[in-house]
């Protein structure tokens, strides 16, 4: 976006040929953009082009891959792994909805309650960070793990009951099912869709809400009418910026899943490094990347904003 | 989009309009962004690009390619190998073995342990080594099955069986000709490896998982048992238990092992297909039983002893991570100089001790047992008479067969 002030008055067409640009000052947002479309090109779309390239080729590591536009790989990766491909987007979407949930009465808490205390629990939210996220998603199995007060206590409470009646835990455990999936992305991405979430709300100017207890509406009308449309931007980017990542992520899956929890992300490792078929993982990475696209595309229509930030 | 501010604007409108840049219409908004991912996919579809790629063929024909040996006038050797591989001083900061064979020859070890999982190290040394460059690297422990690929492509170099004398006398005769180095033109083992039931009695309640038919069918230990991510570790135990030798096994004995595994998926009866994180699922008693590496079992035990270990009467799969020196390597002569010394049976001795596996060479049990006698008895180390007549090759596969195994293997683990 090249959103510099000009000079330049604002004048109906006939001035504009009035007084020429002046031709350096223009050029310079371009120069200024130059390293980051370097950057785009050299690290985005080349890469880009290759994998649309191997995606459409056949052949064995041993005597290399050609070119021979087979399209029929999509068709082949689709039929066998669409289960994958939707068990993707239901954990994604469940660990968004879940994030939204938990996150959206902490950054309300953060932007309007917190206080003096803001820094601190802002600081609080992106802590997590400075670990790895691979050491992170492993100090679950040990919370999580069997015999653990945390499993012990759910079982104490018949939660595990419920969950394993909708097919989300089997038996008495947490980790090795389609819960603890869930759980390990919502943990890992919540701090994506908080921080979106409170910069919109901080930018809500605090009169609003007494001009809305004014008019007589509740502290619900309130929240309804006012501070949720106006937070909807950061709404929109949160869930955008929880739901993609988690969609392609296999780390979550691979750790705390077992055989039936295996997402997308998980084919596209196995096929790429274990059974060598760049062809496939190339073509299941761009139909992730199309769904996701489209998903994406249709969100923002619906959601009524026109804003993403 | 062009922005302009009439001077007739008070501050606070002017402050208004500013703030509308960055939060209304003017900013990120759906229309530009569609407009964007638009713009890429009309950037990536350059059919014209396309096909000018295209990945050439690995294979360069076996033998292996030689560069100028600099071993001489460049006193050093850059080795890769696993993590937690090699022996540790008590203040884990010198590995005595190294330090040694500095000491003697000069010549200095650069170690890295930078081989976590044997498909990832394959992913990231296979642009060079496939463009016929120096990886940086002039020894590496692979696993036997990824070194019998890397000896097909002609990725490693032939050693020189003159620098070799230790190695060519005290290889044990266990490891001597595997089918996919015959003699051993190419590779030495570095360790043997051999694949075994482990299982937790706190979990068990004190019970004995004594075969692979009882991890996938005794319902005692359902949704708690461990089989390996690795397919020929994990497929040739079930063989061996269906009667079947890994070492000459047909694609219908594939099939069956297959079919055996996916009945116990099915039930729920396995919990994961795991690497080494069954260590520590294992040690917490998350896993009851699993199929488990040796020398890991070792380790473990002293630090859990609820953790047992069992070889099956079926008998079990002895695997080897090997040393090869990869094409281009820089210090040839001084590599092999390395791989001899650690078939010095007092080297050999003190690198058992401390890592646990099974020691590929002839005459340590007597080195070992001055270091430590308990270790020299134990036969996951210095493999006794029974435990040598259990053991079993899994037999080297052409890529044809590696591609369709690996993929119905992953098909078994969900994808």
């Amino acid at each position: 976006m090249t959103t510099t002030v000009t000079e330049e008055p604002a004048a109906p067409p006939v001035a504009k040929t009035a007084r020429p640009p002046r031709k350096r000052g223009r050029l310079v947002p371009y120069w200024l953009l130059l390293p980051g479309l370097l950057w785009l090109v050299v690290f985005f779309a080349l890469p880009m082009v290759y994998q649309a390239s191997t995606s459409i080729q056949t052949g064995s590591l041993e005597d290399g891959f050609k070119v021979t536009w087979h399209f029929a790989t999509y068709w082949q990766a689709l039929a066998d792994y669409w289960p994958q491909f939707l068990r993707s987007v239901l954990y994604a979407g469940a660990a968004t909805i879940l994030c939204l949930a938990l996150g959206y009465p902490l950054a309300y808490l953060i932007a309007f309650r917190a206080g003096r205390w803001r820094n601190l629990v802002l600081i609080l939210v992106i802590a997590p960070f400075f670990t790895s996220f691979l050491i992170r998603t492993l100090a679950w199995k040990t919370i999580l793990s069997d015999g653990g007060p945390v499993v012990s206590a759910l079982n104490a409470l018949h939660v595990l009951d419920v969950t394993s009646w909708l097919g989300m835990t089997d038996g008495n455990r947490v980790l090795a099912t389609p819960l603890a999936v869930i759980c390990g992305l919502t943990y890992n991405f919540l701090p994506f869709m908080i921080l979106p979430l409170y910069t919109s709300l901080e930018r809500i100017d605090g009169r609003l809400h007494e001009a809305a207890g004014d008019l007589y509406a509740t502290p619900a009308t309130t929240f309804r009418k006012v501070t949720f449309p106006l937070s909807m931007p950061g709404v929109v980017s949160g869930t955008l910026l929880t739901f993609i990542p988690a969609a392609g992520d296999y780390v979550n899956a691979d750790l705390l899943g077992s055989t039936d929890t295996r997402m997308v992300g998980n084919v596209i490792q196995t096929q790429f490094l274990r059974i060598l078929d760049y062809p496939t993982a190339a073509a299941l990475s761009f139909i992730l990347m199309a769904a996701i696209l489209i998903m994406v595309t249709v969100y923002i229509r619906r959601s009524g904003t026109e804003d993403l930030v | 989009m062009e922005q302009y501010e009439p001077d007739s604007l008070s501050p606070a409108q002017l402050a208004a309009m500013r703030r509308s840049l960055s939060n209304g219409r003017a900013a990120l908004s759906r229309r530009s962004l569609l407009r964007a991912s638009t713009g890429g996919a009309l950037a990536v579809g350059g059919f014209g690009t396309l096909s000018a790629c295209g990945i050439p063929a690995a294979s360069q024909g076996q033998g292996g390619v030689s560069s100028e040996d600099h071993s001489a006038k460049e006193k050093v050797i850059n080795f890769s190998n696993w993590t937690e591989y090699i022996d540790l001083s008590a203040d884990e900061k010198h590995r005595p073995t190294l330090d040694a064979f500095t000491k003697r020859t000069g010549i200095r070890v650069n170690y890295t342990e930078d081989v976590n999982d044997n498909v990832e190290f394959f992913g990231k040394i296979k642009p060079q080594l496939a463009a016929g460059q120096d990886t940086g690297r002039d020894v590496m422990v692979l696993t036997d099955w990824l070194a019998a690929r890397l000896i097909r492509f002609g990725w490693v170099q032939k050693l020189d069986p003159a620098n070799l004398p230790h190695a060519y006398a005290n290889l044990s005769s266990q490891f001597r000709s595997p089918d996919w180095d015959p003699g051993r033109a190419y590779s030495y083992p570095w360790q043997g490896i051999a694949v075994v039931i482990a299982y937790n009695t706190k979990a068990t309640n004190g019970r004995e998982i004594t075969s692979v038919s009882q991890l996938l069918d005794d319902p005692k230990l359902k949704g708690r048992v461990g089989l390996l991510s690795e397919m020929r570790d994990t497929v040739g135990m079930v063989m061996l238990d269906m009667g079947k030798d890994p070492g000459t096994f047909t694609a219908d004995d594939f099939d069956a092992a297959i079919a055996r595994m996916q009945k116990a998926v099915d039930k729920k009866q396995i919990r994961r297909f795991t690497g080494n994180d069954y260590i520590s699922d294992l040690s917490k008693g998350d896993l009851a039983a699993c199929l488990a590496w040796s020398g890991d079992i070792v380790q473990l035990q002293v630090d859990n002893p609820d953790v047992k270990f069992h070889i099956p009467d079926s008998g079990y799969l002895a695997g080897t991570d090997v040393m090869l020196i990869p094409n281009k390597a820089r210090h040839k002569t001084n590599a092999e100089k390395l791989i001899d010394y650690y078939y010095e049976p007092p080297v050999a001795a003190q690198l058992a001790a401390w890592i646990n596996y099974v020691s590929p060479v002839e005459g340590v049990k007597a080195e070992l047992a001055k270091i430590d006698k308990k270790i020299a008895n134990d036969p996951l180390i210095v493999p006794d008479k029974a435990m040598s007549a259990k053991a079993h090759l899994f037999r080297s596969l052409s890529s044809k067969e590696d591609k369709a195994f690996e993929e119905k293997f992953a098909q078994l683990t969900g994808a």
